[in-house]
């Protein structure tokens, strides 16, 4: 069909082309990021791919990775801000496996990071690509499920609805009680779901330095956050945005104002807060930083690699 | 793909080399592209010197089409690429892609004489439910460092970014600034120097610099 | 405890290796082969073809052993496999007509030209367990007394309504008609009958067969008469555009269902029947009969209807029916989710704080502070 067929060059006795997808869908999928960047906000509707891992495991994220993927990458990949948990590790070997590329677990030295739910605590820089996995792209879908609506409304920036249940939420608790993938507005045009990461993450949305792609393969949506881009929280006037605030700093690193996971340590209501980005707190605590559990023994497999069972 | 009948002279252009290593050339290219489109008006450079298309296609240019087209997406010649058929075939051959029968059925253009370009209502500029199925320029440069002819703002520029670019069609730039007007139609310009590219997306402002 | 994800690496890699244990069971009872699922489960191998969108009964075979008879695992497998291969083109449309028929049966006719031919089927078993099945070896097979293949066509019981004007007349597709494709391009609405097809010819069999029934509950009726069902095997051409004629690929065995509907028509045109198309790889007659059901169903606009059932509902119908990915997202729950449900248990905690606070105020207002030490305490 084409003059130079494509090359399997992975180092996976060649089964599979580099990083899996085979190049023509690679293409499809840099197309649809160069409208998604062109058109902050807006989802961009691509043939999202069968990959060998489940719909809703983040296939939409895996996608875009791969399309983007260069041999001289450096990968992370984090879920719930940990490169240890089981779908981080998952992803992270099977790029291993089918890009041989590099990976790593320090966010500074990651050129391309992909990531659900959380985004790291570290200010990300002009040379990083973050990569969301996102679950439901539509921020309106749980106001109208019809796609012929939603995309009505997004035609004519007409969002007045959101505004609505967001009010009722206030009408109804005191407060927006949306507490993860709390909609944004992108660059004054476009109302986006930023992925179910903790609305803690919203405001490091907001004129980030790295470019934001978001994959949602199960829907077949690409879109993105270039690089400075006006990213606000919806909100209003008499009940501005805020985000969670912690009690009490990281029990391993002392971290303050950053997101924290609650430990369950025995039955007996005992517990403890430490950083979800793990990275981020093993980074301070070589650094000298020390939380007031750090030398706790109940604390002391989470400061580890823990225990490793099937 | 339709195996040519004879070796003719158009058949040897087509066969010209195109990417040496189809799948990391494509991605260096891209990734060069990606990261000036989420940072209009900088220069990302990129040179490939393997690849041999028909004049007048620059290298640059060929890159960029490439990487990006294939069976999927019908293309668009301006009549400065149409006039040599080893172009058209090249690609052809290359990529797969049909050519478009009007500019504005193209996903993409290429554009090989950006002082010549027609108005560019002429394109796709997509709807407003779909704006993804506008067209995207391609435009072979002689230069992306000229004198700047305009400011830029807006998403993926931090305060302001000065750009110039030649050989332009004197009102390119007005064309452009009514084109960020009708945000989120409207069309993206990707600029093929000789040794880089650089972009203007559609949701980039633009402010005539004063001469 | 969750913090257990810690060292996921290893705990992921002694997982497969029990699951690989586990699907492979008793080592002194002899593994499965390929063929034995080939020939045996051809209707497991069928269902896995169809929903996994790849005829080939091997790799269906394969992946039905390697995902311990789950079907829709296997499905996934076949998927996966499936998007990786290269794309040559697509293949000429395939003339049911001229079926190899194995089996053909019309509801709406005693008899017919080319005979009603009942063919392998569950049909009229009693549904009583074969423990002669469960010895060891099985008794010799009876032999087969079947009737001489007819020489004579076979036309499809449409074509037959068609011919006397009673039926709507299938559309026949323009020279450069494009036919969609949804595993190139992301479903849009409203979906034409091409696409709805597709979408439904690789959905689920469970999804697909809840949602014909309800149609005939009354959600959406349709009236359907059997017209025709038929199964055998149909040649697959491709049209080579190097050698300008088209070349057979091969044979692939199907099962077509048409269903015969109430009426179309207007002042301008007269009454006729209308019909629903099901169409499957193999022998999965439930589905190709459901398909067809729910393809009418969804017809609601084109024939002038009002749509008031979920059956009706394309987007609904279509966006849920494909169960690699309803599987993928409804399973996806087992992922950790702690991040966010730690910033709900924020959230609920902030606000029963303020609720006992609202509510003390209110009691103490009142002067009834004392009572509510012990309430709060709950």
């Amino acid at each position: 069909m084409s003059a130079h067929p494509d090359t399997a060059t992975s180092p996976d006795e060649g089964h599979y082309n580099f990083a899996y997808l085979d190049e023509q869908t690679k293409r499809m999928i840099r197309r649809a990021i160069l409208k998604g960047i062109a058109v902050p906000g807006y989802q961009v509707p691509f043939a999202s791919r069968e990959m060998p891992m489940p719909y809703g495991w983040g296939t939409g994220g895996v996608q875009v990775t791969a399309a983007i993927l260069g041999a001289d990458d450096t990968l992370k990949v984090i879920d719930q801000g940990s490169d240890d948990t089981t779908n981080a590790v998952s992803i992270r070997g099977f790029f291993e496996k089918t890009a041989g590329v590099e990976t790593t677990t320090r966010t500074s030295e990651a050129s391309i990071i992909q990531t659900r739910h959380r985004i790291p605590e570290a200010l990300l820089t002009e040379d990083q690509v973050l990569v969301y996995q996102v679950p439901i792209p539509e921020p309106l879908r749980f106001l109208e499920p019809r796609e012929t609506e939603t995309r009505k409304m997004h035609a004519l920036a007409e969002y007045g609805l959101m505004h609505v249940k967001l009010y009722e939420d206030i009408a109804r608790n005191g407060h927006i009680a949306t507490t993860y993938a709390y909609p944004v507005e992108v660059n004054d045009r476009y109302v986006m779901d930023p992925s179910p990461t903790p609305k803690f993450d919203n405001p490091k949305m907001h004129e980030m330095a790295a470019l934001q792609l978001f994959g949602a393969g199960r829907e077949k949506r690409i879109y993105a956050i270039p690089p400075h881009t006006k990213v606000k929280s919806l909100d209003f006037d008499d009940h501005p945005f805020e985000v969670q605030k912690f009690e009490k700093p990281c029990g391993l690193c002392g971290a303050e104002n950053v997101y924290l996971d609650e430990v369950i340590l025995d039955d007996k209501g005992g517990r403890m807060f430490v950083c979800s980005d793990s990275d981020h707190c093993e980074d301070r605590r070589s650094h000298g930083h020390l939380g007031e559990m750090a030398a706790d023994p109940a604390a002391s497999h989470l400061a580890s690699t823990g225990e490793e069972r099937a | 793909m339709v195996a040519p009948h004879a070796a003719t002279p158009s058949l040897t252009a087509a066969l010209a080399p195109g990417f040496a290593d189809p799948v990391h050339d494509a991605q260096r290219c891209f990734r060069a592209l990606m990261q000036t489109m989420a940072r209009p008006g900088t220069i990302q450079a990129y040179a490939n010197e393997t690849i041999a298309p028909p004049t007048p296609l620059s290298r640059t240019l060929a890159a960029l089409a490439l990487t990006l087209i294939d069976y999927d997406t019908p293309i668009w010649l301006d009549p400065a690429l149409a006039q040599n058929p080893a172009v058209a075939g090249y690609l052809k051959f290359h990529t797969g892609a049909p050519l478009a029968e009007t500019p504005g059925d193209a996903a993409f253009a290429l554009i090989g004489d950006p002082a010549a370009l027609m108005p560019l209502s002429n394109f796709n500029q997509g709807t407003l439910e779909y704006p993804d199925r506008s067209t995207t320029l391609l435009m072979h440069m002689q230069t992306l460092d000229a004198a700047a002819q305009v400011t830029l703002e807006g998403p993926g520029i931090k305060t302001s970014q000065p750009f110039g670019a030649a050989p332009l069609q004197p009102m390119f730039w007005d064309q452009l600034t009514a084109n960020n007007a009708q945000f989120p139609r409207g069309v993206d310009v990707i600029f093929a120097g000789a040794t880089g590219f650089a972009t203007v997306p559609r949701s980039t402002r633009i402010t005539k610099t004063e001469a | 405890m969750y913090v257990a994800v810690k060292g996921g690496e290893k705990a992921i890699r002694n997982a497969h290796k029990l699951l690989a244990k586990q699907r492979r069971g008793r080592t002194d009872v002899p593994a499965l082969t390929i063929d034995q699922i080939a020939e045996q489960l051809a209707i497991s191998v069928a269902r896995v073809m169809g929903e996994g969108s790849l005829y080939d009964e091997a790799l269906a075979a394969l992946a039905i052993k390697q995902s311990r008879g789950d079907l829709i695992e296997a499905a996934f497998l076949i998927r996966a496999y499936r998007t990786t291969l290269p794309r040559f083109g697509y293949s000429e449309p395939l003339d049911t007509a001229n079926m190899l028929v194995e089996r053909r049966i019309s509801a709406t006719y005693k008899d017919l030209p080319g005979g009603q031919l009942l063919g392998p089927t569950f049909d009229y078993t009693h549904r009583l367990l074969d423990f002669t099945l469960a010895a060891e070896g099985e008794a010799p097979l009876d032999a087969v007394e079947t009737a001489a293949i007819d020489e004579g066509p076979m036309p499809r019981v449409t074509d037959l309504l068609s011919d006397e004007g009673l039926m709507e007349t299938d559309p026949l597709p323009q020279e450069d008609d494009v036919v969609g494709d949804l595993t190139r391009e992301p479903l849009s609405f409203p979906a034409d009958r091409d696409l709805r097809l597709q979408n439904l010819a690789r959905g689920d069999e469970g999804f697909l067969l809840a949602l014909a029934y309800s149609s005939q509950r009354g959600y959406g009726r349709t009236h359907p008469f059997t017209g025709e069902i038929r199964y055998g095997a149909v040649e697959v051409e491709f049209f080579a555009e190097e050698l300008g004629f088209a070349v057979s690929l091969g044979e692939i065995k199907l099962t077509e269902c048409q269903m015969v509907n109430q009426f179309d028509g207007s002042a301008k045109t007269p009454p006729k029947f209308t019909r629903g198309y099901g169409l499957v790889f193999g022998q999965v007659e439930r589905k190709a009969m459901a398909m067809s059901m729910v393809d009418r169903s969804l017809r609601w606009e084109e024939l002038g209807e009002e749509c008031t059932a979920p059956v009706q509902d394309a987007e609904f119908v279509l966006s849920h029916s494909d169960n690699i990915q309803a599987t993928g997202f409804v399973e996806h729950l087992k992922l950790p989710h702690y991040v966010d449900f730690q910033a709900e248990l924020d959230l609920v905690r902030r606000m029963r704080k303020e609720w006992f606070a609202a509510r003390e105020k209110r009691d103490e207002d009142l002067g009834l502070s004392e009572t509510k030490e012990q309430e709060a305490a709950e």
